[in-house]
């Protein structure tokens, strides 16, 4: 016995080592850009390259806002996730209940129907999407590049897997009380389903936050587009000349959900794994 | 898919076994209606309206080619034919399957890792699912910024690094047929914490017994690796498989952010999905469309192949 812990102590050591070294690489670009953005265009571009800025300048993170809209994208990012998350977590976890748990015409279809966009590629509806959010007059606004997102056929279908693991004995009991099928849903499936619901919020700040194809065809001004459209626009032109300044408005952009996430890691990990084990 | 079916069911039984005759099940299927109504309405309104009726409407729009004002003119299968002989796009639907090939490699690095972070008596397990994670949580247009220093052929960590044992780097992201390879790395980085949470969450599914029935027959830590993990866990590889050929075949915020659109070496390494919105971006929209229609035909494919092939290689138990 004793023999054989020794050498399961043994093996984690190579676990690790290995783990360590695996752990820096996935943070070092992080590290290294946090480092970078405080200081100056020369630390950056000299050879070989230096771990620790010359002359410290946090007014790189100040001459962002000179250089970009960074307070009206901030508020396009925020305004876009909160929309979308909000407007899914009503949605799809009503959706999803009915489709768990009532009994209508034509279920089945109109559930095959929404499932059926889950195997369609976005580039195939968001040419006709642009279409109706121009006619709508949304282009370059928020509610524009937010409003498909609102609907989701990935979150219905996780919310119906999700109520339907939970025992229906509960709302027999309170059907037989005399509520009606919104009470229930609201007063006793809603607060069953926080896993769920939280897995949603989580995958859908993400989306919306991080999503770029979409917010690079719907917004064309500067001032209208979300954080990653403004970035995406700002780094990908012209020649960059002021790396510090872009390092900064980089690290500015993703500091939000990266905080979040810093924040509630445990949670994060497990509402994505939750997502993907249904 | 059969899990659902077979949940579906499982639930249906028991509610409807106490269901009195007659009477009770009508009438509670006609009171459902209403309430139905209330709940997937508005969302099966923004679902058609904003999914259905464009998928439709993109087909129509394939067979149409437009004006600079926005009018367009049915042109039958024109967009198709042009497409079949562009040899631009050729080479994107070729970079797009080598890139997600690539993608796919990061798999077995993400079963390995699992494999590490779900060893019995592992400490700071939680510190490392952080960092690996971490990653995958950041923004792709923000962090493919640092991505382009680390790769830049003249001042960039990795030609350093590369330079000391005595190897001359390219300029990585500007280079052709490298530059995909660059762009892939960035995406394995990124997926890897993805892809090691579903697998070591399908680990932890795997019971304790067999290896203690394996290590007691004197097995080692990699044949109770090869025959134990391995198989019980392709349920699990072979989700993440078809999660990463989705994202591989749906690349773009990587070619974008990374190369930039004025990258020389861009033509040749652009994606479908890119080649797709250079399309959009010229108003070239019945083209655009055809693209996409082409995108949906190709993921399909792989998707159907991937489930015929499951049946040689997953084992659900």
């Amino acid at each position: 016995m004793s023999k054989r812990r020794i050498g399961a102590r043994e093996s984690n050591t190579i676990a690790y080592v290995v783990l360590t070294v695996g752990s820096v690489v996935m943070i070092f670009p992080f590290v290294w850009q946090l480092i970078m953005s405080l200081g100056t265009n020369a630390d950056v571009i000299s050879i070989p390259p230096s771990f620790w800025p010359s002359e410290f300048k946090p007014e790189n993170y100040l001459n962002v806002f000179d250089r970009v809209p960074f307070l009206s994208q901030f508020w396009v990012s925020v305004g876009i996730t909160v929309i979308r998350t909000v407007g899914q977590l009503v949605l799809c976890s009503m959706a999803g209940y009915a489709f768990a748990r009532m009994y209508f015409p034509f279920k089945g279809v109109v559930l095959a129907l929404i499932l059926a966009i889950l195997m369609v590629p976005p580039q195939v509806y968001l040419l006709p999407q642009y279409q109706i959010i121009q006619g709508l007059g949304w282009l370059n606004t928020v509610i524009g590049i937010a409003a498909p997102g609102i609907f989701s056929a990935f979150g219905t279908f996780m919310m119906r897997q999700f109520f339907m693991g939970l025992p229906p004995e509960l709302e027999e009991a309170a059907r037989l009380d005399g509520a009606n099928q919104f009470q229930i849903f609201w007063k006793i499936m809603l607060p069953l389903a926080k896993p769920g619901l939280s897995a949603l919020a989580i995958i859908t700040v993400l989306w919306s936050w991080n999503d770029l194809l979409w917010p690079l065809i719907v917004a064309t001004s500067a001032e209208s587009m979300p954080l990653s459209a403004g970035i995406a626009t700002l780094t990908s032109g012209r020649t960059i000349t002021d790396y510090p300044m872009l390092l900064a408005a980089a690290m500015m952009a993703m500091a939000p959900v990266l905080i979040l996430f810093l924040i509630m890691q445990r949670r994060v990990i497990d509402g994505v794994a939750f997502s993907g084990l249904k | 898919m059969t899990s659902s079916a077979v949940r579906e069911v499982g639930v249906a039984a028991p509610a409807a076994a106490p269901a009195p005759p007659a009477g009770r099940g009508r009438r509670r299927g006609r009171s459902d209606l209403g309430w139905a109504l209330v709940f997937v309405l508005p969302l099966f309104v923004g679902i058609a309206l904003f999914y259905l009726w464009p998928i439709v409407r993109n087909l129509w729009f394939s067979f149409t080619e437009w004006g600079p004002f926005g009018d367009s003119e049915w042109v039958g299968l024109d967009n198709y034919i042009e497409l079949a002989g562009d040899a631009t796009m050729g080479r994107a639907i070729l970079n797009t399957l080598g890139y997600t090939a690539m993608l796919l490699c990061g798999v077995p690095l993400a079963i390995y890792f699992a494999s590490l972070l779900n060893r019995p008596g592992l400490r700071f397990a939680n510190l490392f699912r952080t960092a690996f994670f971490l990653p995958y949580v950041a923004m792709p247009a923000a962090i493919s910024m640092v991505w382009r220093i680390i790769y830049n052929g003249d001042f960039g960590i990795l030609n350093y690094a590369l330079s000391l044992i005595g190897i001359d780097g390219p300029a990585w992201l500007s280079t052709e047929g490298v530059a995909l390879v660059a762009v892939a790395l960035v995406g394995i980085w990124i997926s890897l914490g993805f892809n090691l949470i579903i697998l070591s969450a399908g680990m932890k599914g795997i019971p304790v017994e067999l290896y203690e029935a394996a290590s007691l027959d004197g097995a080692t830590r990699w044949k109770q690796f090869t025959t134990i993990t391995v198989p019980l866990l392709t349920p699990s590889i072979f989700f993440v498989s078809v999660m990463t050929v989705i994202a591989g075949f749906q690349v773009f915020d990587l070619l974008y952010a990374l190369m930039g659109t004025q990258n020389p070496a861009i033509d040749k390494t652009q994606s479908v999905v890119y080649y797709f919105f250079t399309n959009i971006k010229t108003g070239d929209n019945g083209y655009a469309a055809a693209i996409g229609v082409v995108i949906l035909l190709l993921v399909g494919i792989f998707t159907v192949l991937q489930f015929r092939l499951q049946k040689k290689w997953v084992t659900y138990v």
